[in-house]
C-alpha cells in the first residue's frame, strides 16, 4: 500500500479524505460526499460553469487549461450525444497522484464526473484507467456500483423522475499499457478500440470528440477537485492558490529526497521550500544538482533556479513547465547524461510512431545518447543531439514530440560540461551502471 | 464459432465479454479490455484468442492484431505464471531500481523478457508504473511492491513460490535460487529474451 505522508504546510482539499476509508460509499457520504453533485443538479449548467470559471481551476494533466472554459466550449445543442471522459492514464514519469485519488477517494472522481456531465449536458461519462492500475480499476468499479445502488447514477439520479428526470451513466475502462494514450485525442482513439494515435486538431474534442460527439476530457485530479470547488465555493477555492492558479495541487515529490510522497500544497508554493522543508531536503545530506519540476517532459531546473512559486505561470517564466507537478529531485552523485538517456529511452519506447519527427527523433536521440554515455561520443554529437531535438519541436500532431525534445535540450544546455566530460572514450565520471555499448 | 474456439474462455470470462460489449455505445470499444482480460486468463494472445476476440467483436483478426500490437501490456508469447515487472524509469532509477533489477536477474537467472525454465517467473524491465513516490517499485502481475532494496528480492520471490505451492527450501531450492533448473535447460528463458525487445538498452 503506497505510504501517505503529511506536512504542516499542506492544505488538504483534494486529499482531505485520503486514509479515511472513503472508498466505501457510506463513509464518503458521512464525510460530506455527493452533496456537491446534488447542489449542481439544482443550480443548473450555467451556474456550474460560472463557478468553475471563477475557481481558476486549471487542468491538472499538465497543460493547465482552465477547466471552466474548456467546459464552456461544448455546444449546448448537439445532434450527437455528448460525453465526459476522465483521463486516468497517469503515465508521466515522476507522477503518481491519481494513483492515490483512485485508491482513497474514488467517489470524488465519480461525483466530479457527474458534475461535469450536468454542466455540459452529457448522459454518459467514461473513466479511463491505465492498464497497470488494475487494483485501482477494481476499486473504481466497486465505487461506481455503489453509486448506482444509491441512485446517484442511472436514470433519474438523486431522486429525480426515472422517466423525465436526469440520467447519468458511468463506464469504467482499462487501457493496456501506453503512455501516448494520455494525450486526449489518442485517449479517445484508444477508448474507441483503436491504436492510440493522436488526431489532428482542430476540430477539438469539445466539438468533435468521442464517437464524434462533443466531449470534455479532464485529468482525474481535475475531476476529483470539482466537488470540492462546488462545496467550498469558487471564491474560497481560488483564494487557496495564487493569481490565475486556483486552489491546491497534488505534488508528487520523488527521487533523492528524505521524505518522498504526494503532498497537497497551495498553487504557487515555493519550490525550494518544497524540497528542503516539505520533503526533508536532499537524501543523505548530499548536494542538490537538478530538479525536474513537472514530470519527465518538463525541462530540468538548476538549484539556482528553484526559488520560484510552483504554479503554471511562474514555472513557465523559467522556461520550464509545472506540467503534472511530478517533482523529481536529483543529487550531485547522478550522471546527467545517464539521466537524459533514461528519459529519452522512455520517449523512444512510447512514441506511437505516427509522426516522423517524433518517431525518428526519439530513436536517433536514444542511439546518440547511448553511444555518448558509453564513451564513444564526439564533440559534434553534442550539437547534433541539440539539432535533432530542435527539429522535433512543433512538428508533430500531439505534444509528445515536444515532450521528448524540450527536456533533452535543457539537459544539453544546462549540463554541457557533463556531456563534454564523457567525450574521448572517457568512462562516465559517475560510473554506476554503465553498460559497454556494442557498437 | 467453432467448438474448438468456444472452449478457450471460461464461462465467467465469456459472460464478462458479453456484458462488456453491451456497455459501450460501440462494441469495438470493448476490444482493448477484452484482450487484456483474455490474456489474464489464457496467459497470452494466442492465434486462437485473437480469432475468438475478433469474432466476438465483429472485426477482422488483422484489425485486432493492428490494435493489440500497440499496447505494451499485451503479449503474443507466454510469460511466467508470475510476471515480474521492474520499473527503471527516472524516479525509480534514482532510488536504486537497476540494483533491484539486477538482483532479480541474478536470483531468477534470466534477463529482460526471459522466463524461468519451470515457467513460474518471467522478468521485464518496464516504464513508469505510477509509483514514483514509493520508488523503486515493481509489479508482479498486477500486484505492486514498493520502496524496495535488492535485499527484498529473495523474499518477494519466495512469497510467490509458496503461493504457487513450490517448496521454498530443500532439494528443489538450489535450482530455483540459481535459476538453473535441474535439467540444466535454460533454453525457453534465453530464447524469449533474445527475441524480446528491450525498452531500455
Amino acid at each position: 500500500m503506497p505510504r501517505l505522508v503529511s506536512h504542516p504546510d499542506e492544505v488538504k482539499i483534494v486529499s482531505r479524505r485520503f486514509g479515511l476509508g472513503a472508498a466505501k460509499i457510506d463513509r464518503y457520504l458521512e464525510l460530506g460526499g455527493y452533496k456537491a453533485a446534488k447542489k449542481c443538479l439544482e443550480q443548473g449548467p450555467d451556474w456550474i460553469i460560472n463557478e468553475m470559471k471563477a475557481s481558476n481551476l486549471r487542468g491538472r494533466g499538465g497543460a493547465g487549461f482552465p477547466a471552466g472554459m474548456k467546459w464552456s466550449f461544448v455546444p449546448k445543442k448537439s445532434a450527437k450525444p455528448k460525453y465526459v471522459l476522465v483521463n486516468g492514464d497517469e503515465s508521466e514519469p515522476g507522477t503518481c497522484k491519481d494513483h492515490l485519488i483512485f485508491l482513497h477517494d474514488p467517489h470524488a472522481v465519480i461525483e466530479g464526473t457527474i458534475i461535469a456531465g450536468l454542466a455540459i449536458g452529457a448522459k454518459v461519462g467514461f473513466i479511463y484507467l491505465r492498464g497497470e492500475y488494475r487494483y485501482l480499476l477494481e476499486i473504481m468499479e466497486k465505487a461506481v456500483a455503489g453509486a448506482y445502488a444509491k441512485g446517484f447514477l442511472g436514470k433519474g439520479i438523486f431522486g429525480t423522475d426515472p422517466k423525465t428526470g436526469t440520467e447519468f451513466q458511468i463506464i469504467t475502462h482499462t487501457g493496456a499499457g501506453a503512455y501516448e494514450v494520455g494525450e486526449e485525442s489518442a485517449l479517445m482513439e484508444s477508448l474507441e478500440g483503436k491504436r492510440g494515435i493522436p488526431r489532428i486538431k482542430p476540430p477539438f474534442p469539445a466539438v468533435v470528440g468521442l464517437y464524434g460527439g462533443p466531449t470534455v476530457i479532464n485529468n482525474a485530479e481535475t475531476i476529483a477537485t470539482v466537488p470540492h470547488v462546488i462545496e467550498m465555493g469558487a471564491a474560497a477555492y481560488a483564494a487557496a492558490g495564487s493569481a490565475r492558479n486556483g486552489g491546491t495541487r497534488l505534488f508528487s515529490i520523488s527521487g533523492h529526497v528524505e521524505r518522498p510522497g504526494v503532498y497537497e500544497l497551495p498553487m504557487g508554493y515555493n519550490l525550494k521550500k518544497m524540497i528542503y522543508e516539505v520533503a526533508g531536503g536532499v537524501r543523505g545530506g548530499r548536494k542538490l544538482k537538478a530538479i525536474v519540476p513537472g514530470g519527465s517532459s518538463t525541462p530540468v531546473l538548476l538549484p539556482e533556479e528553484i526559488d520560484i512559486g510552483m504554479d503554471f505561470d511562474q514555472v513557465a517564466k523559467t522556461g520550464s513547465m509545472l506540467g503534472s507537478a511530478g517533482v523529481v529531485v536529483i543529487d550531485d552523485q547522478t550522471c546527467m547524461v545517464e539521466f537524459a538517456l533514461r528519459t529519452i529511452s522512455f520517449y523512444q519506447h512510447e512514441s506511437c510512431g505516427w509522426c516522423i519527427p517524433c518517431r525518428e527523433g526519439t530513436d536517433w536521440l536514444k542511439k546518440s545518447l547511448t553511444r555518448f554515455h558509453a564513451g564513444f561520443g564526439t564533440a559534434k554529437d553534442i550539437d547534433n543531439i541539440q539539432h535533432i531535438a530542435e527539429n522535433m519541436l512543433g512538428r508533430t500532431f500531439c505534444p509528445f514530440g515536444d515532450a521528448a525534445a524540450m527536456p533533452t535540450l535543457a539537459f544539453v544546455k544546462k549540463f554541457r560540461k557533463e556531456f563534454e566530460d564523457h567525450l574521448n572514450r572517457k568512462a562516465c565520471p559517475f560510473a554506476k551502471h554503465v553498460e559497454l555499448a556494442v557498437i | 464459432m467453432s467448438d474448438e474456439t468456444m472452449t478457450l474462455f471460461s464461462p465467467r470470462l465469456a459472460a464478462r465479454f458479453d456484458a462488456l460489449i453491451l456497455k459501450y455505445p460501440l462494441r469495438r470499444s470493448a476490444l482493448v479490455p477484452m484482450l487484456l482480460y483474455a490474456q489474464d486468463e489464457v496467459g497470452y494472445l494466442s492465434d486462437a484468442v485473437i480469432s475468438e476476440v475478433a469474432e466476438r467483436i465483429g472485426i477482422t483478426e488483422l484489425e485486432v492484431r493492428n490494435v493489440a500490437t500497440y499496447y505494451s501490456m499485451l503479449r503474443f508469447k507466454p510469460a511466467g505464471k508470475y510476471n515480474v515487472q521492474v520499473c527503471t524509469n527516472i524516479s525509480c532509477m534514482l532510488r536504486g531500481a537497476y540494483e533491484v533489477y539486477e538482483r532479480f536477474q541474478e536470483e531468477l537467472g534470466i534477463a529482460h523478457k526471459g522466463i524461468t525454465a519451470d515457467g513460474l517467473f518471467s522478468l521485464e524491465e518496464v516504464e513508469c508504473i505510477g509509483a514514483c513516490c514509493w520508488a523503486p517499485a515493481i509489479q508482479v502481475n498486477y500486484e505492486f511492491h514498493d520502496e524496495l532494496t535488492p535485499e527484498h528480492v529473495p523474499g518477494i520471490l519466495a512469497g510467490y513460490r509458496s503461493k504457487a505451492g513450490v517448496p521454498s527450501d530443500g532439494s528443489l531450492s538450489l535450482g530455483w535460487k540459481a535459476g538453473v533448473p535441474s535439467d540444466g535447460s535454460l533454453s525457453l528463458g534465453w530464447k524469449a529474451q533474445a527475441e524480446g525487445n528491450a525498452p531500455h538498452a
